[in-house]
């Protein structure tokens, strides 16, 4: 499983966050998570793909965050595996924005 | 392969929506299309920007243009001066309201500040079973400093200097709290957390616990030294095992890393922590019943004094704190308490985690700084309310607090505002109500759950509300009569002077803020026998309309107890005497014959 192997380099691969607290795993968040690492692995693109806790946008669950190496984290919510196809597909191989993205509206201490 | 230069983000959100985002979004395709833009330029919709104020919003990246309040017909000149020549369209940027100045970079408005993480910074960030991940997070830095730098006093003098208060509910000072259990003597003294979250509606505790589980047995440790305790206990409900399983995970890892264990940081402290299960009742959320469920006895409160903080867990001195307190804590220790208090309200420091829930469109989990008003966490970071209703009320503190209105939405609200006004804080639960809610079964809602959750110890909480409830059932059904709004009201004030735990002392706060706040609604159901929102079944009519009914028995056939009488192509009529009230005359006609009165 070379996905979630923790890398010496983590910044030069796509990483992959899904919120995995009971909400988020309630609305499907844990099938999302095993199809990122199937698909990922099958597609030969190398990432890591790991679980956190609530982002806070119960609404819009099953959320995942994603970085591409260089670029600003994207939240994207209502993931589900054909959404996930959409997000390796488009995003995560071509940069291309999908509908649906999630705006960070907070601030974190570290800007304080 | 397309390689896209820029990308316009444009909020579809449900407030944006509503102001025409749709049709910007449109015009804003179609103009890239017809200026041959299409494989340079993306347009996307995104999720709610939390500043619905000033929509509809369109976020240009890569540069972070922001622009506000964009009317469909602005596309035009956005994609030929913006997105073509590379000039910001001035006219459409945000102006910050105090300066009075064009603010272009979203990085610097000041919408971003009306949400800050303080408990909640490492979730969604760190992966909660890796405690190296939240070690990289600055994890077990406050307790390392606090262990080896500073004296318990220290701590919390710097604890107390930080304003901090109980994010439980009851708005106690921590540092006080603390520093009272560390005078105590004794030869064993015990740290609690109250993970007991019982509120409906409110799950910010279980989020902490699930999402970022070190920062609470850091804050422990930290507590423990202060107060010289060895040992801390979490006392959670059964209900919540994922919470359970990842703070047990994080527990393993912290003595694998020395962190919990004996002579931590090489130092002559030593604490480990132990956990015990509720079985979920509201009451062991107070303190006193909390420690008596831990010890094994029934979940009753006692009175207090003693406190826990002199005669607790297994009589020994006791420091109770709820886990969103403890989150607080190492970042106070890190970033030192001046910092801490230079957010939040003049005697409220800090942020507030609210759980929103009910009407509201952005349902979630927010954190916002003490102070902020709740017409900015409801219409602005909560989204507004759903499906475009209106506001009606919201009710903050749970079962516990009471409902504040369209009057209250400016208050800033801290610990204090919200108890002036008929409410309280509690743990941080808001449930959202619009237009179609009726007040009074509101009431009778909450009122159930603590006749529920009563533990039945005192006679007022036990025998009260549930007269209480019986009385809100009867206006419900339309039987009430005006004394039973005097008895409501007394009865209320009775069982708030005279029950022994919080509980109880609080319970009829729900009946007396909606008295307060929609006496007309408990009017309309008792003198006018009806329920102003149509709630309320029993007061209830289903009515078939002449001009609109064409007699095709649709309803007479689909009515499960044949209350409808009527020949075929001829005026229909509900029998009142029969008619349960189901609504599948309503349901199943065609012509709009039907309808509620």
């Amino acid at each position: 499983m070379s996905l979630r192997e923790r890398s010496e380099t983590p910044e030069s691969m796509v990483q992959i966050r899904v919120a995995m607290a009971t909400c988020g795993i309630a609305s499907g968040a844990k099938i999302v998570m095993d199809y990122m690492i199937n698909e990922l692995d099958k597609r030969n693109i190398p990432a890591i793909v790991t679980q956190t806790g609530c982002m806070g946008y119960c609404y819009a669950e099953p959320t995942i965050e994603v970085t591409r190496p260089g670029h600003q984290p994207l939240v994207f919510g209502f993931v589900d595996s054909k959404k996930a196809d959409q997000i390796i597909e488009k995003y995560i191989k071509n940069g291309e924005l999908l509908d649906g993205i999630i705006p960070v509206n907070y601030e974190n201490i570290e800007g304080k | 392969m397309t390689q896209y230069k820029m990308h316009l983000l444009v909020c579809g959100g449900t407030s944006c929506g509503a102001s025409e985002s749709e049709q910007l979004f449109q015009n804003l395709k179609n103009e890239i299309i017809e200026k041959g833009l299409e494989n340079e330029v993306q347009v996307i919709t995104t999720g709610c920007f939390g500043f619905c104020e000033k929509g509809p919003i369109i976020k240009v990246l890569p540069d972070n243009t922001f622009y506000t309040q964009v009317k469909p017909e602005d596309a035009t000149e956005i994609i030929a001066e913006h997105v073509i020549k590379g000039r910001r369209v001035n006219r459409l940027l945000y102006i910050n309201p105090e300066t009075k100045e064009a603010v272009s970079d979203s990085k610097h408005m000041g919408f971003y500040r009306k949400q800050l993480r303080i408990a909640l910074r490492n979730c969604g960030f760190i992966d909660p079973e890796n405690i190296e991940e939240y070690i990289a997070r600055d994890g077990y830095a406050a307790i390392a400093k606090c262990l080896t730098e500073m004296t318990p006093a220290q701590v919390i003098e710097e604890m107390k200097k930080s304003g901090l208060r109980g994010r439980g509910g009851g708005g106690f000072p921590t540092g006080l709290k603390w520093e009272i259990t560390s005078k105590s003597q004794a030869d064993q003294k015990y740290v609690v957390c109250n993970a007991d979250e019982g509120d409906p509606g409110a799950f910010m505790d279980r989020s902490i616990l699930e999402g970022d589980p070190h920062s609470v047995i850091e804050a422990m440790a930290i507590c423990g030294y202060c107060i010289g305790a060895t040992k801390g206990v979490v006392y959670i409900r059964a209900e919540y095992p994922l919470a359970v399983e990842r703070l047990k995970i994080a527990m393993k890892q912290a003595s694998e890393y020395g962190l919990l264990g004996t002579h931590i940081f090489g130092t002559e402290f030593s604490f480990e922590i132990d956990i015990r299960y509720g079985a979920g009742a509201f009451v062991c959320g107070e303190e006193t019943a909390l420690i008596h469920s831990m010890e094994g006895f029934r979940g009753e409160p006692t009175i207090k004094p003693p406190f826990p903080s002199v005669s607790g867990y297994l009589g020994k001195p006791t420091n109770v704190n709820n886990v969103e307190t403890f989150a607080n804590v190492p970042v106070i220790i890190n970033k030192g308490a001046d910092w801490f208090a230079s957010i939040g309200s003049e005697k409220s420091k800090g942020t507030k985690v609210f759980a929103l829930a009910g009407k509201i469109n952005n349902v979630g989990l927010i954190e916002v700084p003490m102070g902020t008003t709740l017409r900015d966490i409801i219409f602005e970071i909560g989204g507004g309310i759903k499906d475009g209703k209106k506001f009606k009320a919201v009710q903050t503190g749970g079962p516990s607090g009471g409902c504040l209105t369209e009057k209250h939405l400016d208050i800033a609200i801290d610990f204090d505002s919200l108890t002036a006004a008929g409410s309280m804080m509690g743990s941080g639960g808001m449930i959202v109500m619009d237009e179609d809610d009726c007040m009074v079964s509101i009431a009778k809602f909450y009122l159930d759950f603590t006749v529920e959750e009563s533990c039945g110890k005192c006679a007022p909480c036990r025998i009260g509300n549930k007269r209480l409830n019986e009385m809100l059932e009867k206006i419900c059904a339309g039987k009430g009569t005006m004394e039973d709004l005097d008895l409501l009201r007394n009865l209320s004030y009775v069982i708030k002077d005279t029950s022994l735990c919080g509980l109880g002392q609080t319970s009829p706060n729900p009946v007396l803020s909606t008295m307060e706040n929609f006496y007309h609604e408990y009017l309309a159901h008792i003198v006018d026998k009806k329920c102003p929102s149509g709630q309320c079944k029993a007061l209830l009519q289903y009515v078939i309309d002449e001009e609109n009914c064409v007699g095709c028995t649709a309803c007479a056939r689909n009515c499960p107890v044949n209350a409808i009488a009527g020949e075929r192509k001829g005026m229909h009529i509900i029998d009142q005497s029969t008619c349960i009230k189901c609504g599948a005359c309503l349901e199943k006609c065609k012509f709009n014959a039907v309808f509620i009165k």
